[in-house]
């Protein structure tokens, strides 16, 4: 996910020079960072990706700066791992502090398998991700999930480091 | 080297055959060891100009090729070239070791309208085993050679032909942002493609109506999962699913007036629901907390067969459609998924973990016995041919996914190679309505 970071890293710098929030990011910044990757399958729908824009705030910044928008979960698994504990706590906090803000929880797996099921792995993804928001403080109205199953691979090889980047879930603002 | 031979000879005729465009060309990846010598002589052609509009012997043979049951004898070696049953000399066929041949010819009878006339021949018993004259337009030409290669193929097999069938796929072309998902229906021999769909949002889980006039699919648009049902003829589509979380794996009641289907509900808890088409009525078959989904009917619209992971991993349940407790098919292996009945109801097709590879298995449904018919690593979304003879999957060449047809003993395999596009989640239609 380097490039991700890398383009979130282009996104947060504009959020930080004082852009107001809903920041799209430059077009040209997003483009030139994919290609300095040099594989632009990577990262493609990943956080900071060509959709439209991520929406930006401070209270959304973790310690070394960045904004984790995406969560990676271990083979077969749905459990998140300790280390996004204080992310998804920042993100609950930013739901709970904005009432009006509504995020889109996209759910992934890996290509492995039948895919209607990866779509079930891909939501049950979502869904941890989801109660997690929930019970620390974010309410039901404001979080919507979709799994996408093995159908966007953020990565596209077929090898155990590909797979971790495609076990994930994607955390995309809304409003 | 046998095998090898056939290989290049059938990708030879597979690039006469199809134009450059054709998305899927057939090769044969495994055959049976003995395969049935037929004579599928040129046509002759009455009719306007000095050459047939379509080379019907060449579509025939094909056919019959792909099968991975017939060998069709090179033009070059044919004694004679009749093109009608009285002008056949056995004792020219016989020598060839031919044990049947197909003769006939294409006959011109209006501006557009012409007659396909075939006659088959069992060599050794010199005797006619069909004879048939079929009407036809440009248009329906290359049907009208699939519909006689499917009356040779039952004759001389006992088991109904499915050349003149369809194919229902999803493609996708590029990658990132410029990604696009096709829905496509092609003929069985991969020509004749239709775009159905496209969308900039994945497309997944394509399935026929029982009278191949429409195909339900489930497509992203605007980021939330729905299922569609479109006729094919007029393009019309209507959504019939779409509520909060997952929408998906639709499948027709063999009567066409249900949709089998799976509901996540903003909780995301997987269940197997029946939807009414007309009255709109959704009645929920399965409660528990694990996935439930890949629902599938029995042919006598009874049963539904769906994958379950309540027991841990993925595994194959059948429960009544009218209700009740679901019962464990699959016990064989960590993982079962996928199943899809076979239109006779006595075999089930499924995705299975073999040693650390995702390939499809048929169980024979009473004996509850496992085949393995692929050999790819991620192998996927098996369907079974109306004949349920064979079945067509999904399987990888490099990175794309190619499909592969196999027949369920597992002992023909035939890949359908494909062109630039990522291909997967074939669905074979019906037999056809002549």
């Amino acid at each position: 996910m380097k490039i991700s970071t890398l383009t979130l890293a282009a996104i947060v710098a504009l959020g930080v020079l004082g852009c107001s929030k809903n920041t799209i990011p430059d077009p040209e910044v997003s483009s030139t960072d994919t290609g300095a990757g040099g594989d632009a399958s990577t990262g493609e729908y990943g956080a900071g990706g060509m959709g439209g824009g991520e929406f930006v705030d401070d209270d959304l910044l973790g310690p070394d700066g960045e904004m984790g928008m995406v969560i990676y979960f271990d083979f077969d698994q749905s459990e998140l791992k300790p280390e996004y504990t204080d992310l998804l706590a920042r993100h609950a906090t930013h739901l709970a502090n904005n009432p009006g803000t509504s995020a889109r929880l996209e759910g992934h797996a890996d290509e492995r398998g039948s895919r209607e099921y990866n779509i079930g792995l891909g939501e049950r993804r979502s869904q941890t991700v989801r109660r997690m928001l929930l019970i620390q403080g974010a309410s039901a109205n404001q979080i919507s999930t979709v799994s996408f199953g093995e159908e966007r691979p953020a990565a596209v090889g077929s090898d155990e480091e590909s797979y971790a980047q495609n076990r994930r879930v994607e955390i995309k603002y809304t409003q | 080297m046998r095998l090898l031979r056939q290989f290049v000879g059938t990708l030879l005729l597979a690039i006469l055959c199809f134009p450059a465009h054709a998305e899927l060309v057939i090769e044969i990846t495994k055959g049976v060891g003995q395969r049935t010598p037929v004579a599928v002589v040129p046509f002759g052609w009455e009719g306007n100009g000095t050459t047939a509009p379509l080379d019907i012997a060449g579509v025939i043979a094909a056919d019959l090729e792909r099968s991975g049951r017939f060998q069709a004898v090179d033009e070059k070696s044919m004694l004679q070239k009749p093109t009608a049953g009285v002008d056949v000399d056995f004792d020219d066929w016989s020598i060839l070791g031919t044990e049947a041949i197909v003769v006939g010819k294409l006959m011109q009878t209006g501006e557009n309208a012409y007659s396909l006339q075939f006659q088959l021949f069992d060599v050794f018993g010199k005797q006619q085993l069909v004879g048939y004259r079929m009407p036809a337009s440009r248009g329906t030409m290359r049907q009208a050679a699939h519909r006689a290669a499917d009356m040779i193929y039952e004759k001389l097999t006992g088991i109904p032909g499915v050349f003149g069938t369809q194919v229902a796929y999803v493609t996708s072309q590029g990658q990132g942002a410029g990604k696009t998902y096709t829905l496509v229906v092609s003929d069985a021999d991969g020509e004749n493609e239709n775009t159905i769909m496209e969308s900039r949002d994945p497309i997944m889980s394509p399935a026929w109506s029982p009278d191949s006039r429409r195909l339900a699919y489930v497509s992203f648009e605007g980021n939330q999962s729905s299922i569609f049902v479109q006729t094919l003829r007029t393009g019309n589509r209507i959504k019939v699913s779409s509520l909060p979380g997952i929408n998906g794996s639709p499948a027709f009641s063999p009567d066409g007036r249900k949709l089998v289907l799976t509901l996540g509900g903003v909780d995301g808890n997987l269940d197997i629901n029946v939807l009414d088409l007309n009255s709109r009525e959704l009645t929920r078959l399965t409660t528990d907390r694990a996935i439930d989904t890949e629902g599938s009917w029995s042919p006598d619209g009874d049963e539904i067969y769906f994958t379950s992971d309540r027991s841990g991993g993925p595994q194959i349940y059948k429960v009544d459609v009218s209700g009740g407790t679901p019962e464990r098919i699959t016990f064989e292996g960590s993982y079962n998924a996928r199943p899809r009945l076979s239109p006779d109801g006595r075999k089930l097709a499924l995705v299975h973990l073999d040693r650390g590879n995702y390939r499809i298995a048929v169980m024979d449904i009473d004996r509850r016995q496992l085949l393995v018919v692929s050999d790819g690593s991620q192998d996927e979304s098996p369907s079974f041919a109306p004949n349920s003879d064979s079945l067509i999957y999904a399987t990888r060449q490099g990175r794309n996914g190619v499909l592969e047809t196999v027949t369920a003993d597992g002992l023909v395999r035939s890949r359908l190679a494909a062109g630039q596009s990522d291909v997967r989640e074939p669905v074979w239609s019906p037999f056809p309505r002549y």
